[in-house]
């Protein structure tokens, strides 16, 4: 190779860090989650400037916003909150309940729900509502497989991110994962309550969240309480045995696959 | 070829309107078809279509709203538009007149005007005779050798008049007003004065009048986007230059496109708050074009492009970027425009709580554009400390049925229920709270419900009812007990 050559690709790799670390400025922000073993896995944090995904099947669909509006809690840090949601899914799913929502710990004050007819306006409502920096998160909330949520959608999510620093929570309900840029992927389910007597009261809200895909660092399974009253999660108080963890860097494909078969 | 067109009237078709040669053969209008066909055999006979009618007179007041912002409709075929320091923007009112009388014309309009202080009399005369401008003062000239159906009155007092040797309106008006109101009614005599030029009616405009109005017009028709999104820029920093002279922001906007062919689109966008910035407006207005089912058609080009203000408020001018949160809300309330005025602003919403305890009705959605501020400030009922979850996150806004095999005390909660065709067995439960209905607001009996805490198997967490209590209100009129219906209500994280 010649010299001339080495230091066009010298100039060239140089460029693409140049690149890659003006995006990272923000991206450095991480913010806890409050789990001990989900904050190790993502190396201290959820990424502000980023976009994550929740995914789950219909009828998990409040566990799932469960989730995601602890995720928006933790990320927002009291900042309002912009809920990108179709006609279509407050049928099928029910409509966010404000009361539910403080019950939580969420300050509906904050919130603002766009109710968009179709996907293409939902994605476009997003997209402008992430170049907004006032704002703490958006949430966009999809029923079902859609066909304009494809890599280029979710790029186009990532950058609008990236330059102003606010998160974009996906919230895709009975929903097959697609190649997206997304910085983490979830899949929820509802955990049952630690065993005790039975007909006894239940406790805060148990999720367990399954990170399929974390771009910067390996994943895992965890049973994960959302304690009201800290507004963070945590791991579970009374629970007897831990969860066998997912063997790492298995395909998310290959899960819901098996998600599906099981229901 | 003589033609009119008919209208059922009393289960007869009547002539609505005809032309000049089926006039000039003796037909008139109110004349039912039968008679009108022995009259002359030959009709052209049309249905009449009132919808259309109402329609092409709407489109023509659109049309003429390029000449002043005061156009009133006077049904069923006539427009009124005041004219008030606009004539010398048209070359007088002379020119005025020939420039709408004419253009209607072209496009095939039978069409009828004149111009004269009141409205009545203007009306007078144009159903007489075409083109004539009346000075102030000189109405009851103009007037008086008119015949009295050129009034428009009622055809029995027309009649009447007539019967009584009262000819035209010269005639009525020499008599003394008292003996005229006796006999035809206090609303006939007003309408006299009116066509006399003694006192005026107002016109009821078919729009609000906008407190700014700017606009543009070309020689050559524009049909390009760049240059009428640059028209758009230019009136909009011709318009905040105008608001801010008086310290005002607009709150209500509306841009009007005056095509050629005389068709008018107008779009209108709302805002948050006070707009005070030209590329706030630019911005908004380009949002809702491109959000537009129908894209703006020029046709054949636009030759007036109008931006106006419909509703202003005074701005106060604050110092902002001391204090973040204030800023925050500002952009906030933008970004909550901008949407508005993509998607619309009823699908943009903020929560308000309702003083009531029942579920379904704890929270109010309001347009986020105007209540903004009232949704920051809202108090909302405080959570209890330490406790779980009591309301679910997830609530249907209808109930949903499921069905119940049995439970085992009557009073008791389900041991397992069937939901989506799905069943799930009961593992966890608390309640009853029971939540009794507003009785004071309805007539009706409505029946109390029993809630239930219920977690399945998988960990799914439920909120579920029972309709009715067991021994009052779950009998028939017999006093027989009946089954309960149950609901699933809402959805648990």
């Amino acid at each position: 190779m010649t010299s001339a050559r080495l230091s066009t690709l010298a100039s060239l790799r140089g460029r693409i860090e140049r690149i890659e670390t003006s995006n990272e400025a923000h991206a450095l922000q991480r913010i806890a989650l409050g789990h001990a073993g989900a904050d190790a896995m993502l190396k201290g944090g959820l990424a502000r400037a980023a976009v994550h995904e929740v995914f789950a099947e219909g009828h998990q669909g409040a566990s799932a916003t469960g989730f995601i509006a602890g995720l928006a809690g933790r990320l927002a840090a009291r900042k309002p909150l912009v809920w990108v949601r179709q006609d279509f899914s407050e049928i099928e799913s029910g409509a966010l309940s404000m009361n539910g929502l403080s019950e939580l710990g969420l300050d509906p004050r904050l919130l603002v729900t766009v109710r968009a007819a179709d996907i293409d306006n939902a994605l476009r409502t997003t997209a402008d509502a992430l170049a907004c920096d006032a704002l703490g998160a958006v949430i966009m909330e999809v029923w079902g497989d859609a066909r304009q949520l494809d890599l280029v959608a979710s790029r186009k999510l990532t950058l609008a991110s990236q330059s102003s620093g606010v998160p974009a929570l996906l919230l895709r309900l009975a929903a097959t994962p697609l190649p997206s840029t997304a910085e983490t992927r979830w899949i929820v389910r509802a955990a049952h309550s630690p065993p005790g007597a039975s007909w006894s009261a239940w406790g805060a809200p148990l999720f367990d969240a399954q990170l399929v895909r974390n771009r910067h660092g390996p994943v895992g399974r965890w049973i994960m309480e959302w304690k009201c009253d800290e507004c963070l999660f945590s791991e579970p108080s009374a629970y007897p045995q831990p969860v066998a963890a997912a063997p790492a860097h298995r395909s998310d494909q290959a899960a819901t696959g098996s998600h599906r078969l099981a229901s | 070829m003589p033609s009119v067109v008919v209208i059922k009237e009393h289960n007869a078709l009547v002539i609505h309107s005809l032309d000049d040669i089926a006039a000039r053969s003796g037909l008139s209008a109110g004349l039912p078809l039968a008679n009108a066909r022995a009259i002359c055999p030959e009709l052209t006979v049309y249905d009449a279509d009132e919808i259309a009618d109402a329609r092409t007179i709407n489109d023509i007041a659109d049309w003429c709203d390029r000449f002043t912002p005061l156009v009133a409709l006077d049904p069923p075929s006539g427009l009124f538009l005041d004219i008030t320091g606009c004539a010398h923007l048209f070359g007088g009112e002379r020119a005025m007149l020939q420039i709408i009388c004419g253009a209607l014309a072209r496009r095939g309009f039978a069409v009828s005007g004149a111009i004269a202080a009141t409205s009545v009399c203007a009306r007078t005369l144009t159903r007489h005779s075409s083109g004539r401008i009346i000075e102030d003062g000189a109405e009851a000239e103009a007037v008086a050798p008119l015949p009295i159906s050129a009034l428009g009155a009622d055809d029995a007092i027309t009649k009447g008049l007539r019967r009584a040797g009262l000819k035209t309106i010269g005639d009525v008006a020499a008599r003394a007003r008292h003996e005229i109101a006796a006999r035809f009614g206090a609303a006939f005599t007003t309408r006299l004065e009116h066509a006399l030029g003694q006192g005026d009616a107002p016109i009821s405009p078919r729009k609000p009048l906008p407190d700014y109005i700017v606009e543009k017009r070309f020689p050559e028709p524009v049909t390009t986007e760049p240059m009428i999104a640059m028209t758009l820029q230019n009136l909009a920093r011709m318009l905040v230059q105008a608001m801010d002279k008086q310290g005002k922001g607009a709150r209500k906007l509306e841009a009007g496109f005056f095509r050629t062919d005389g068709a008018v689109r107008t779009l209108a966008v709302e805002t948050g708050r006070a707009v005070t910035k030209p590329e706030v407006i630019d911005r908004l207005f380009r949002e809702r074009l491109d959000a537009l089912n129908d894209p703006l058609d020029p046709g054949f080009g636009f030759d007036l492009i109008r931006l106006s203000a419909g509703r202003t408020e005074i701005v106060v001018q604050q110092q902002r970027d001391l204090d973040a949160h204030v800023h925050d809300n500002d952009e906030l309330a933008a970004l909550i425009d901008r949407i508005a005025a993509r998607i619309g602003g009823k699908r943009v919403v903020v929560h308000l709580p309702e003083d009531t305890h029942i579920p379904e009705r704890a929270a109010l959605a309001a347009p986020a554009q105007h209540h903004l501020a009232a949704a920051s400030q809202a108090v909302w009922p405080a959570r209890a400390e330490g406790e779980p979850p009591l309301r679910p996150l997830r609530l249907f806004e209808r109930p949903e049925p499921i069905k119940v095999p049995f439970a085992t005390v009557p009073d008791g909660p389900p041991h397992r229920f069937t939901w989506r065709r799905a069943t799930h067995q009961v593992v966890r439960v608390e309640g009853p709270e029971r939540i009794a209905m507003e009785w004071w607001q309805r007539d009706g009996k409505v029946l109390t419900r029993d809630y239930f805490r219920v977690e399945d198997e998988q960990g799914l967490r439920f909120w579920i009812f029972r309709d009715g209590l067991y021994d009052s209100e779950l009998i028939d009129e017999d006093g027989k007990p009946v089954p309960a219906n149950w609901f699933v209500h809402g959805l648990f994280a």
